[in-house]
């Protein structure tokens, strides 16, 4: 897994609350095998008009928003199916950290499997964050995992919690399976109690 | 300390824990299907890993097959190189597979139960968020994404942080007409889509414990639509007799010694809950959800709401966009809703008992002359049973169209599909925008309110049936 340290980059805004994994990638483009090339399925019925041109009413579609990597967005975003093919079609667009009041469950695992990051902030900060982005074309954020925070160029810090496991594993990318694998002999001997019972 | 139903499992299954960590989960069942498993399988070829244990792991196909007759072929090509891949899988890493022309296949999660496969006092995941579904044997079930199918194949365990424990309890008698659908339609509708985000819910009271198995599953199957990591319901004398005799449960004296174990496993007096909800069954009527999320539920003797008395400017914001994308009025009568179509089917309602509840509302009536309805049944066990008890015979002779078995138009990932503008009568499980057919319009409801809306053309309280 690649690992996620410091990142700086610009913010796009979904102002949304309850966003689910059938609109973040629809599922006509889930028979794909592979982990990559759904940066274009990514909010997909949203993005495009039926025509396939970009929908110019669609936030994301705005230039200002063109190179951002920081997502903006509303409660309980994630919801929904467990489709990692939700954050990995983010990731292939180009985002590598998602903030918003809270996610679903799933969304929110998934989301640290594939190097990404998923912050929680109270809506008054994720309000604050909105208001910034809004008054300010070309709007950047820092995120600093190892700090554990969000700053701009305008003076604003925000500490954030993350899981102390979680944030190890992510900077430094380590494999989860290499990490449970490191137990195996326990592992083992859980399996000869099951099969003794 | 008195324990919980929750705890038992939870504690049963850890491998080992470290402070500050997730703790090394044991699963003792995994499912798989073909959409969300080909990059886990890709990844334990390039780690050079095995399958740690091929006999907890089974294998279906059910998302995004045809339901049309399965001596057709699957036409499209990307899906079929989805079940050929999983097929793939299955020969290459040793394991147990119910493919498309098995008399056994069926949608994961009522493939899982049907068999005996699911049991009392489990762990069970699959890369499926309504895994929550086998919740209802007592057994800790929670949907996983792909990475996490790959750390079950190579490690049969998963890293998991306990969630929260919250009691709903289900007090008094449901009211004639009112379903199970409806109880948690209802729940959804009052905690929201995010109210049980962290935890696992346990449902107890004496409606749940009056619900049938089949019941019982569509309760649990939707708790992932209320936020939850999973739905339990603890195990009694109906669980134990679901599942005697099943291929995959304990047979004779083992399966004795079995119900004696899983008869220690349900919440202790005084067992504690981080947050407990109560609900008077005796109050619902029959709900019908009205916008794009599965919150945005209404009584069937109720209205479309008006966006503007919502509480807060997201809540607003999400209505009046729900009610443009469904076509919908605020104070519209929800009967007063016409459809064009009908589904009945999907792990959530595409069960024995299900089929039976829309054909005895469908039995000697008509599908109304501008709707298209379909039936279509949770696994081909269930269709054969359907057939031996002429239901499918009350459906063709009323209109309605008698599919083969599997997801279908729960998600649309198959050809059975929503036209853009399409308002469809669904029991499935979600009613987000898209999800069965770009600019297709869901409704959610019970197999019973959908069969009357295919013969009335219009929502209906099924009670006036």
């Amino acid at each position: 897994m690649k690992p996620f340290t410091v990142h700086t980059g610009i913010v796009g805004t979904l102002d949304r609350v309850n966003v689910d994994t059938d609109q973040i990638i629809p599922k006509q483009f889930l028979k794909r095998i592979e982990r990559t090339g759904f940066e274009d399925a990514l909010f997909f019925d949203w993005r495009f008009l039926a025509d396939g041109s970009p929908n110019p009413e669609f936030e994301l579609n705005q230039p200002r928003f063109a190179e951002a990597s920081i997502l903006l967005t509303r409660a309980n975003f994630g919801c929904g199916s467990s489709r990692e093919h939700a954050p990995w079609a983010l990731d292939n667009y180009g985002f590598r950290v998602v903030i918003a009041p809270s996610f679903a469950d799933i969304f929110f695992n998934n989301c640290f499997k594939n190097g990404m990051l998923p912050i929680r902030l109270s809506e008054e900060q994720v309000e604050e964050l909105f208001q910034r982005t809004k008054a300010k074309e070309g709007y950047q954020l820092t995120v600093d995992l190892e700090e554990q925070t969000i700053s701009d160029n305008d003076g604003l810090q925000i500490k954030f919690d993350v899981e102390p496991f979680r944030r190890e594993c992510l900077l430094d990318g380590l494999d989860d399976i290499g990490l449970t694998l490191q137990h195996e002999d326990k592992i083992t001997a859980y399996e000869a109690k099951l099969a003794a019972a | 300390m008195a324990q919980t139903l929750f705890d038992k499992i939870w504690d049963a299954h850890v491998v080992h824990q470290e402070p500050g960590k997730p703790a090394i989960l044991y699963i003792d069942l995994h499912l798989v299907h073909e959409v969300t498993s080909p990059q886990a399988f890709e990844g334990l070829r390039l780690n050079n890993r095995k399958v740690r244990q091929p006999e907890k792991t089974v294998l279906t196909v059910d998302h995004n097959i045809p339901t049309w007759s399965r001596s057709i072929p699957v036409t499209d090509p990307i899906s079929k190189q989805q079940i050929e891949t999983l097929e793939k899988n299955a020969a290459d890493f040793g394991l147990t597979i119910y493919s498309l022309n098995s008399p056994q296949q069926g949608i994961v999660h009522v493939l899982g139960p049907e068999l005996g496969y699911t049991q009392p006092g489990m762990t069970i995941v699959c890369g499926d968020s309504h895994t929550s579904t086998h919740g209802a044997f007592g057994s800790l079930a929670f949907g996983i994404g792909t990475s996490e199918v790959e750390h079950v194949l190579a490690t049969q365990c998963l890293q998991q942080t306990k969630p929260k424990n919250f009691l709903i309890t289900v007090d008094g008698k449901l009211p004639v007409g009112v379903t199970a659908k409806d109880i948690i339609l209802y729940i959804i509708r009052t905690i929201g889509t995010d109210g049980a985000t962290g935890y696992v819910i346990e449902y107890a009271g004496e409606a749940i414990r009056n619900l049938s198995m089949e019941e019982r599953m569509t309760v649990c199957n939707m708790s992932i639509e209320a936020g939850a990591r999973a739905g339990l319901i603890a195990p009694d004398e109906k669980t134990f007799e679901y599942l005697r005799g099943r291929e995959f449960a304990p047979q004779e004296e083992a399966f004795e010694t079995a119900v004696a174990k899983w008869k220690t496993l349900p919440t202790e007096e005084g067992a504690t809950f981080d947050r407990e909800l109560h609900i008077d069954a005796a109050q619902l009527v029959p709900q019908v959800s009205w916008g794009t999320s599965p919150g945005m539920v209404a009584d069937i003797t109720g209205n479309v709401p008006d966006p503007e008395a919502m509480p807060d400017e997201n809540s607003k914001k999400a209505a009046r966009r729900a009610l443009e994308y469904m076509g919908l009025q605020a104070g519209q009568p929800m009967e007063d809703v016409t459809i064009d179509r009908v589904f009945i089917g999907s792990c959530t309602n595409s069960r024995i008992e299900d089929l039976r509840a829309a054909a005895a509302v469908a039995k000697g009536r008509k599908v109304a002359a501008n709707v298209n309805a379909m039936v279509v049944p949770g696994s081909q066990a269930i269709k054969a049973q359907a057939e031996s008890e002429g239901l499918d015979k009350i459906f063709t002779e009323a209109g309605f169209d008698w599919r083969e078995s599997g997801c279908s138009m729960c998600l649309a990932m198959n050809p059975d599909v929503l036209s853009p503008g399409e308002r469809c009568a669904s029991t499935s499980n979600r009613n987000f925008e898209g999800r069965q057919g770009a600019g297709g319009r869901t409704h959610l409801v019970s197999p019973a309110m959908a069969a009357a809306a295919a013969v009335a053309g219009h929502f209906v309280d099924v009670r006036k049936f």
